[in-house]
């Protein structure tokens, strides 16, 4: 069995003190900012990048793949304890999980989601050893013209699954795009939209766009609203399950479990939607159904569930194609382009410490969490009555710190105040960033795919529709767009997202 | 006409803006061919799809009734902001110390709560942590203080 050995070579890297050591951190801060509402895994992977300069490539992308599945779990207990997400993928579980919290079974509620996500990261964990390499193989074969059909084909899902209006998120796409062409273009050696400015030569710095759009913007926004906070702390008390429990979560966590891994993979997927997705189907199918909303353990079981594992399974297509599939993955590019590695299919066959090492992190990193998230619930429960007044100043400052440390320069970040008040102004006009954020990172790399299928058939456009992998592509592209725009399709998909 | 749905309307006007000025600017650049695509060529093209998404926004926004523009919350924005941009001058000239409180405290003017005492000791420990995390752990180059 190749992918047995492949894992114990991973483990082999993943077990190394160093790797331990840092694998830990990246879970604690992940808990960390996760239980904390208003602040999220892109704002402090963004912050934490230009820390992990000094350190092994390996290490540091251990490091912030933990932040984001650490996030999963952090992101419960808040939402449990005090009906508010910390983390939009944990929105749903307040709808079960604090009416359990207020029937004193907060403890249940806390252990499900744990063991839960702890259940679907080990599984996730295996869909990406089995899954990414035979993947890789195929991408291997990729040209110009697939590459470009890919991506538009994960901008259109990306754009398909969020929520909100179809065209203001693909006009976003668009604009992040060109955003993202800033700077002097490689073939031709000019420089565009650079304005004489120096520092704008290079391109506009991915960290500076994620800090402004999201870092600042999402403190702004919080400071709109009035913070109102009810902690159901003291009842928190026998984190065990009862056999009824067992019997009743067990499905949930299974079903969620598949539906996460699934919805990770497809591009524009992740630990948001598949939460969502996961809830609704359960709420379908449970025979519990009628509870649904009054403290189902089945509720709280399978979203968390869900979210953990397309957490983890949305590394499979920048593993294995290059290609972030949302925010968290594109700041993972970042990370693997500032320690020169090229994300793409060669990884697995290049690189295969780093690929093998990184996916069996993920395994450790889930032991580790469930022993961070059950034995010691009652410190994090403790974070949470730090009041929000106390946390934004701080947050703002390791944002404008982690901005500077990029290149020791004050220009970036007045840039990225510039951001702030962009994202600001988009979320009045109600412009989702994350398209933006997608298409900025891949902007350059769909030119460049462009130019190179369109040279190599010497300017003939119809190049895109005779390969039949490109092919395939758009038709599934144009499907997916059409499904959305369907009348009877929209209703329900808003209806998902209303919940 | 009336505008029915400001929201819509208003995002429809800014891709415009934005279609508009990188179509503008991408004119001196050369446009090429499309077996040859100069520099000017993807952007002048992202440029129109992006006016004609943002005519079709705007103009739904004519059709379609929707959600008023939110007001924007001149307070929080200018404070966060500012107290950003303050940093950034200060840490130049006056060093990281400087510069933390001064992010610190005009930050938190911007909340909804305001305790001197509370924030003064949020800045110390803070200035304190940065100084031996970043400067003496992390071995990041910041100008301490204004010596």
């Amino acid at each position: 069995m190749e992918i047995i050995s492949n894992l114990i070579l991973g483990l082999g890297v993943a077990m190394t003190p160093i790797n331990m050591l840092y694998c830990f951190f990246g879970v604690l801060l992940g808990t960390l900012i996760g239980v904390l509402p208003g602040i999220g895994p892109v704002a402090t992977i963004a912050m934490l990048l230009p820390a992990t300069f000094a350190l092994n490539p390996v290490t540091a992308l251990i490091m912030l793949a933990g932040i984001y599945y650490g996030a999963q779990y952090g992101g419960s207990t808040s939402a449990i304890l005090v009906n508010i997400p910390g983390e939009t993928s944990s929105v749903v579980t307040c709808l079960d999980g604090y009416q359990m919290a207020r029937q004193g079974r907060a403890g249940a509620a806390l252990c499900v989601a744990a063991l839960g996500s702890f259940f679907a990261g080990c599984v996730a964990t295996v869909v990406i050893a089995g899954f990414a390499p035979p993947l890789a193989e195929v991408a291997l074969k990729f040209g110009p013209a697939e590459y470009f059909s890919l991506m538009v084909m994960g901008l259109v899902a990306a754009v398909v699954l969020a929520h909100g209006s179809l065209i203001k998120a693909i006009a976003m796409i668009v604009l992040g795009l060109l955003l993202g062409l800033v700077g002097t273009d490689v073939n031709s050696g000019v420089s565009r939209f650079a304005f004489d400015i120096a520092e704008l030569s290079d391109g506009i710095g991915f960290v500076i766009v994620a800090m402004g759009v999201f870092g600042f913007t999402e403190v702004i926004v919080n400071l709109e609203l009035k913070e109102t906070r009810e902690v159901f702390f003291k009842k928190v008390s026998g984190l065990w399950l009862t056999k009824a429990d067992f019997k009743a979560a067990t499905p949930a966590v299974l079903r969620g479990t598949v539906i996460g891994s699934i919805l990770g993979i497809l591009p524009g997927g992740g630990a948001l939607l598949a939460s969502f997705a996961a809830y609704s189907f359960e709420k379908k199918v449970s025979k519990n159904r009628a509870n649904f909303g009054k403290g189902a353990i089945e509720g709280v079981a399978a979203p968390e569930s869900a979210n953990n594992a397309g957490a983890q399974t949305s590394f499979i297509p920048l593993l294995t194609l290059g290609i972030p599939s949302n925010p968290v993955m594109a700041l993972m590019v970042g990370a693997m382009t500032i320690h020169g590695i090229q994300p793409g299919p060669q990884i697995v066959t290049n690189q295969p410490e780093l690929f093998w090492g990184m996916i069996a992190s993920m395994w450790v990193g889930n032991l580790m969490l469930v022993v961070l998230n059950l034995p010691m619930i009652g410190m994090w429960v403790k974070l949470l009555t730090v009041p929000y007044r106390m946390l934004f100043p701080a947050i703002l400052l390791f944002c404008a710190i982690g901005i500077y440390s990029l290149s020791n320069s004050s220009f970036d970040i007045h840039l990225a105040v510039i951001f702030g008040l962009l994202g600001y102004v988009f979320v009045k006009l109600s412009c989702e960033p994350a398209p933006l954020l997608l298409g900025f990172i891949l902007g350059p790399m769909m030119e460049e795919n462009l130019r190179r299928a369109m040279l190599l058939s010497r300017g003939d456009a119809t190049v895109f529709f005779t390969h039949p992998i490109s092919l395939a592509m758009l038709v599934a592209a144009g499907i997916m767009l059409l499904i959305v725009v369907a009348p009877a399709v929209r209703k329900k998909r808003e209806d998902v997202f209303v919940e | 006409m009336k505008i029915r749905d400001p929201q819509d309307f208003w995002a429809g006007v800014m891709f415009i803006v934005f279609g508009g000025a990188a179509i503008f600017f991408a004119r001196s650049y050369a446009f090429g061919s499309a077996a040859k695509m100069g520099p000017g060529y993807f952007p002048s093209v992202l440029g129109g799809i992006l006016i004609a998404l943002g005519l079709f926004t705007s103009l739904r926004g004519l059709v379609f009734a929707g959600q008023p523009v939110g007001r924007f919350n001149w307070k929080p924005l200018l404070y966060v902001l500012g107290s950003i941009m303050l940093f950034a001058f200060a840490l130049q000239s006056l060093g990281l110390v400087v510069a933390i409180f001064a992010l610190i405290v005009v930050s938190a003017l911007g909340g909804h709560e305001f305790k001197l005492k509370e924030v003064l000791a949020l800045a110390l420990i803070l200035a304190v942590g940065s100084v031996a995390i970043f400067n003496y752990g992390l071995q990041l180059q910041f100008p301490i203080g204004p010596w």
